[in-house]
């Protein structure tokens, strides 16, 4: 029993979805119990959050984190988690780069929560209480904890020493990370599971990829029929395969949609926006200035499309707090 | 004391940099606000340079190349000037106000021409205030805030 490595998976801000990726290792998740033991693991287990400070420092061999930090809970969590883990593994997305949830730094705290609380129509708030920052448990009342300023990644908030990106991570990479562990093979410090080459290398549809692409305008899904066999890029479908890591199995290619870069910038700390910025303004560049800005017009919310998940990790981390002249 | 901006310039090699040569041998001034980079092409100039510029502290980032037909290296200035388009429409949905990025050409010698854009934009962006960005323990100690604080720094 004393060799089995301890192992625990807990969630931060997430949809879920990075918990369904670990049940999608079917039969393969029948074995995990036999080679480890897991000593947390919320989604799944009944656990109290107190079990953990029974645990010594470093006791457990790796945790896998998914979601983004988006409260002052998922924050303490983390330090926690970490403290008592030798080895932490960013899992999906939003631990990795922010995620979706990260496009809350598109917005200031105060505006999320106003919209929330006080702005959809459903909600029935006459007085526009906002809930207040972490007020601390008084009268008999529970406290509650308080959104961060900003969305965080796990890194920006504890040392991570591995990353599976994803949105969700494929089933594949998450056994190849947990075989790792299981079989005291640890994986290197920085170690990213998934390719090291861009999705567009291991498109199925690479081989009908012109050498020069033009666009005049990109058209949206809705107002197009495309070929299911080509390209989407000369199809003037913006598609963020070439500034994306590959690894997914281009998943959403064979289901004939074109990448939204869930996988992540191409190397580790890079800005994924710039990237997909720089690749699609070669192909829209042009003589003719009047041409050109039809092209990146019509780029619908650009900001959005180029960071849709890894804005909480890229240059910026999100809009400028206190930048007024925008 | 009234606020200075840091503009971040990133000249090409072949015509802007002449320029702004130009500028200083015929003595003209222009405002120090501009810390300019020697790159060899406007097209050189990575997206993400100018958004570290601007995470390093910079509050307005200008790119110079070589006017339109007569890049160094044939079209390298029609891909910078696309970059910057996008970039602009980038950064505007991000909230930051497209006045902090420039885009402009000037030709071997036209130091007169670049002393006019490097007052243009020093102008625009003296007007906009100081950019708040993300990161304030990198403010190029000219508001210097002890990083910490709850989430050590990275939080803000």
């Amino acid at each position: 029993m004393g060799s089995k490595p301890k192992i625990a998976f807990y969630w931060c801000s997430s949809c879920g979805g990075c918990e369904e990726s670990i049940i999608d290792l079917a039969q393969d998740l029948l074995s995990i119990p036999e080679q480890a033991e897991i000593v947390f693991w919320p989604a799944v287990m009944d656990v109290k959050y107190t079990a953990l400070n029974r645990v010594a420092d470093d006791e457990i061999d790796t945790v896998f984190i998914n979601g983004a930090i988006r409260l002052d809970h998922h924050l303490e969590m983390a330090r926690l988690l970490r403290r008592k883990s030798r080895r932490v593994i960013a899992h999906g997305s939003c631990a990795h780069t922010g995620g979706v949830v990260g496009l809350g730094n598109f917005h200031s705290r105060r505006d999320l929560l106003s919209r929330s609380y006080r702005e959809i129509s459903t909600v029935n708030n006459p007085d526009g209480v906002l809930p207040s920052d972490a007020t601390g448990p008084s009268d008999g009342l529970p406290g509650i904890t308080a959104l961060c300023k900003r969305v965080m990644t796990l890194e920006q908030a504890i040392t991570v020493d591995c990353y599976i990106p994803g949105c969700p991570p494929v089933p594949d990479q998450i056994r190849k990370a947990l075989s790792a562990v299981l079989k005291h093979r640890p994986p290197g410090k920085g170690e990213v599971f998934a390719e090291k080459k861009s999705l567009c290398d291991t498109c199925p549809r690479n081989d009908s990829k012109p050498e020069k692409i033009r666009v005049g305008k990109f058209k949206r899904l809705y107002e197009t029929l495309w070929d299911p066999e080509r390209c989407f890029l000369p199809q003037e479908i913006i598609c963020l395969g070439p500034a994306t890591r590959g690894g997914c199995g281009a998943r959403c290619i064979h289901a004939n949609m074109p990448c939204r870069g869930c996988y992540g910038p191409l190397e580790n700390g890079m800005d994924q926006g710039s990237q997909n910025l720089s690749f699609l303004s070669a192909l829209i560049e042009s003589d003719d200035e009047r041409e050109m800005m039809a092209a990146i017009e019509s780029i619908p919310d650009a900001a959005g499309l180029f960071y849709r998940y890894s804005l909480a990790g890229s240059i910026f981390g999100g809009k400028p707090l206190g930048e007024k002249d925008g | 004391m009234p606020f200075e901006p840091e503009i971040i310039g990133f000249l090409c090699n072949w015509c802007s940099y002449e320029g702004a040569d130009a500028a200083g041998r015929a003595r003209l001034a222009y405002p120090p606000n501009l810390k300019a980079v020697r790159v060899m092409c406007s097209g050189r100039v990575d997206p993400r340079f100018i958004l570290s510029a601007f995470k390093s502290g910079a509050d307005g980032v200008l790119v110079l190349a070589c006017p339109s037909g007569t890049c160094h290296y044939r079209d390298g200035n029609r891909q910078a000037f696309a970059r910057h388009v996008l970039l602009k429409k980038v950064l505007s949905g991000l909230g930051v106000a497209e006045d902090r990025i420039g885009f402009e050409s000037v030709s071997t010698g036209d130091g007169a021409r670049f002393v006019e854009i490097v007052h243009g934009m020093t102008q625009r962006v003296r007007s906009l205030g100081p950019l708040d960005i993300v990161s304030p323990e990198i403010k190029m100690g000219r508001r210097q805030e002890a990083p910490g604080g709850r989430n050590g720094g990275v939080e803000n």
